[in-house]
């Protein structure tokens, strides 16, 4: 007798592949749309479960975490000189800033002042570096919105700032250019002709992007009006700089509470009131016109002296002395393997970054080990309005709100 | 007829029906092998436009790493060790004058300069060697059958359009146009109109989101754009009162070019009053050909930042070529449409076509081919110049404007035309 046996094969795929039938209803459904962490609009690993009703977004989820490297546990485990090359990987488009941000929450820490000179390189670097990262934050939202054109225009500048960095620190890109109470090196001779050559370039390209951009009907169409965030809703998530101030808040730190002796020099805080991602750019694009002023200002007045905390024997000796200087070798020994001896306590720096506001909270129970490190990062703050801001626009408007973020993973996930 | 034909073929053996016969058949496949060969290497050669414009425009070099270099030819048994320095010595030019500086620059001391256009044929050959990665989960049918329906329609709509005036033979009249149909722009839109088949399918049969969402945008934006560019030629018809192509350039090439109306009658009063329906129809026109080939600021279907790479997300290989070959195919053939209907199609105006044909027709036709590729060449230009200086428009946007917009001044275009006619005559 013929009886049949109906086996069953346990595949996990096949019963995951059903949707492939297309036999769900035809009407009135939602579409999950995964959105990254690999995407061109994403700027980085940033992900988002977006659920859309045709092309309108209903509803969205950002993931983030994907490049998590465990930065603020790093810092329990090295001194805090090593730490520096760390920091070059938070804000990767501005390297520079990071460092100096960082240096300074340790020297506020050690309670240490670096000399005029030191302030001043400081400030240069700073502002280089808000330039490089600017320049790649419009350019990219340039891209984003289709400008292809643009966005290799700002970046030939960016490429300019490299140039500099090279000069001035030796990389490129990983600068790693601060030390706790100082620089690794002084400004290389005849530097500052370049850079104030650099500064001419940098203001004509701006010009040359507001006429391809500002002016441009497609561009102003897709903007004016998207992604619009009120000053509550800005000071609700934390944004902080451009974001912030393209909402209508004129918060800019090196204003409020002057550091590295920003209060010196003369400059505006571009303000917008509509907090669209117009609004966004346009502050983006004031803001390098205002780090050129500062750079023509400080290249001005750019004092003599040390670069380097003079008082302190936490910092690394001259290498001719350290040559033939028992004193000296020591403290060259003593600095490289346990770094500065920091007192115990509490800090809270925070400094004006090209994406907002920096902050490392340092517990330190003495040391050249901090106890732990917490960081405030500007773009963790700012990508948390993203489920508040999203639903209601279109698909499209995806990129255009991220680009005009200008939101650096690196920093977010840290 | 046709029947005659072959009738008069089988009593009478070769007689002159019979000759006719062959020579239109020959003729028509040298025509065609000419106009297909043509569009290809166009194709080619706007990828190499695209990109070294590209390059101008962004301040970089472009495409230029693909010459030949010399050192393949030791390869293969060549015993010269710097051919272009023993090649300067031997004429006796010293090594530091300009001649030798300019060679040098030229790189010919190094490589067979090909001025980059090897890239756009390497680029090919990468495609064509790469591994054709089919998903499991697409609908396979469809999928194969996408990227044909993208690269078809633009090739056949190729067969309407004039590329040079006629020539008579002893055996028969020759007209340079493949099909000389009467109804020349209905044919072409007819015919352009099925790659939406394709892109859309491409959408659908990837069983995938992006691409779902790029064939969706896709047949919206070519359906409301086809509508908008239909009616911004008809004022043209009006005007040439024929819809045949080459009698339509016959026209611009007598009397001046649509937009350049200079010679015949001269620049008269009612010319003037016929100029701004036919600017606003070419302004219309070239832009709804923007967007029948999917090209920035209307390349919403592959609006690579929201959709990665729209439609042809999931294709690869020669599949994905197709796609995008058949998009430049389609700018070429938009491009030598409104090369056709706007700026004089072959003709090269100012009367010399006529001086041209009483002097020697072979001559004739041989300069009005040429002139036809070098208006093509530049309408390229302008295709390229454009994509790379405009942002993207919004999927709204694009569609509001072709709805909103284009349709409502197309249709006042066309009673304007008509009052104008109307009042002139």
């Amino acid at each position: 007798m013929n009886t049949t046996r109906t086996l069953q094969v346990p595949d996990a795929t096949s019963v995951a592949m059903d949707y492939l039938k297309n036999d769900a209803e035809d009407h009135g459904e939602l579409v999950t749309l995964n959105v990254g962490p690999s995407h061109p609009a994403t700027h980085g690993v940033l992900r988002l479960k977006l659920v859309i009703d045709g092309e309108e977004i209903v509803s969205c989820d950002p993931i983030i975490g994907y490049l998590h490297r465990g930065m603020e546990k790093i810092a329990e485990n090295c001194h805090y000189n090593q730490y520096v090359a760390y920091t070059d990987r938070f804000d990767y488009l501005a390297p520079m800033s990071n460092n100096i941000a960082y240096a300074c929450a340790v020297e506020k820490l050690m309670g240490w002042e670096l000399p005029e000179r030191g302030q001043a390189i400081r400030v240069l670097c700073c502002e280089l570096s808000r330039i490089s990262s600017c320049f790649l934050g419009t350019g990219v939202y340039a891209m984003d919105t289709g400008a292809m054109t643009a966005f290799l225009y700002a970046f030939e500048e960016k490429e300019k700032v490299h140039n500099l960095y090279e000069q001035i620190c030796g990389a490129r890109f990983t600068s790693s250019y601060t030390r706790i109470g100082g620089m690794t090196r002084d400004l290389p001779k005849g530097i500052e002709k370049q850079i104030l050559e650099f500064c001419d370039s940098a203001l004509r390209t701006v010009d040359e992007m507001e006429k391809l951009l500002l002016h441009n009907k497609i561009f102003i169409d897709r903007l004016v009006g998207v992604g619009v965030i009120t000053k509550q809703m800005a000071l609700d998530c934390g944004m902080t700089g451009n974001n912030l101030r393209a909402s209508g808040v004129k918060r800019d730190l090196r204003k409020t509470n002057p550091y590295l002796g920003y209060e010196k020099y003369e400059f505006d805080v571009p303000v917008a009131e509509e907090g669209d991602c117009y609004a966004r750019f346009q502050v983006r694009m004031e803001e390098i016109r205002q780090s050129v002023r500062i750079i023509r200002q400080v290249i001005a007045t750019l004092p003599g002296g040390p670069i380097c905390v003079q008082t302190d024997k936490g910092i690394l000796p001259d290498k001719k002395d350290a040559m033939q200087n028992i004193e000296e070798l020591i403290r060259q020994f003593m600095v490289t393997t346990q770094s500065v001896n920091a007192p115990v306590g509490q800090v809270y720096f925070a400094a004006e970054n090209p994406k907002g506001e920096l902050g490392f909270f340092l517990d330190s129970k003495g040391g050249g080990i901090a106890n732990r490190l917490k960081m405030r990062s500007p773009s963790y703050c700012t990508l948390s309005i993203l489920p508040k801001l999203l639903p209601g626009h279109l698909v499209s408007d995806v990129g255009a709100i991220l680009g005009s973020f200008d939101f650096v993973q690196g920093e977010c996930d840290r | 007829m046709e029947h005659n034909v072959l009738a008069s073929i089988l009593a009478n053996g070769c007689d002159s029906a019979c000759c006719g016969m062959w020579f239109y058949l020959i003729v028509t496949i040298l025509k065609l092998v000419l106009v297909f060969a043509v569009i290809l290497a166009f194709v080619v050669l706007s990828v190499w436009i695209e990109r070294r414009v590209a390059g101008w425009i962004q301040d970089r070099p472009g495409p230029n790493r693909a010459g030949i270099p010399l050192h393949l030819f030791q390869r293969f048994g060549s015993k010269e060790e710097q051919p272009c320095k023993k090649l300067l010595h031997f004429f006796g030019v010293p090594q530091d004058c300009w001649i030798a500086k300019l060679f040098r620059w030229l790189k010919l001391d190094r490589e067979i300069p090909t001025f980059g256009l090897m890239q756009p044929c390497l680029d090919g050959a990468k495609l064509f060697l790469k591994q054709e990665l089919t998903p499991s989960y697409v609908r396979k049918v469809y999928f194969t059958l996408a990227p044909m329906l993208v690269l078809g329609p633009p090739l056949v709509a190729a067969a309407v359009i004039p590329f040079a005036s006629g020539f008579s033979t002893p055996l028969g009249d020759v007209n340079m146009c493949v099909a000389n149909l009467g109804i020349g722009p209905l044919w072409i839109f007819a015919i352009s109109g099925l790659s939406v088949y394709g892109l859309t399918l491409a959408g659908w049969s990837s069983n995938s989101k992006y691409p779902f969402l790029g064939g969706l945008r896709a047949t919206a934006q070519l359906i409301s754009y086809e509508v908008a560019m239909g009616l911004s030629i008809i004022p043209l018809l009006m005007m040439f009162g024929t819809l045949n192509l080459q009698s339509i350039v016959q026209y611009q090439a007598d009397n001046g070019w649509t937009l350049l109306p200079l010679w015949g009658e001269g620049l008269t009063w009612e010319r003037w009053f016929m100029m701004l329906p036919m600017l606003i129809s070419f302004v219309v026109f070239v832009t709804c050909v923007f967007a029948e080939a999917n090209r920035t600021p209307f390349d919403m279907a592959e609006c690579e930042t929201d959709l990665v790479g729209g439609y042809h997300s999931e294709y690869s290989s020669m599949k994905f070529a197709s796609f995008f070959m058949g998009e430049y195919a389609a700018m070429v053939i938009g491009s030598a449409l409104v090369v056709t209907l706007f700026l004089g199609g072959w003709s090269i105006g100012f009367g010399a076509d006529a001086a041209l044909h009483n002097w020697c027709d072979w001559f004739a036709v041989i300069c009005q081919f040429v002139m036809f590729l070098i208006k093509l060449v530049a309408f390229i230009f302008f295709f390229v110049w454009v994509r790379w200086t405009l942002p993207r428009f919004r999927w709204d946007q694009v569609m509001k404007l072709g709805w909103l917009v284009f349709l409502e001044v197309t249709v006042a275009n066309i009673f304007l035309t008509a009052a104008i006619i109307y009042f002139i005559n």
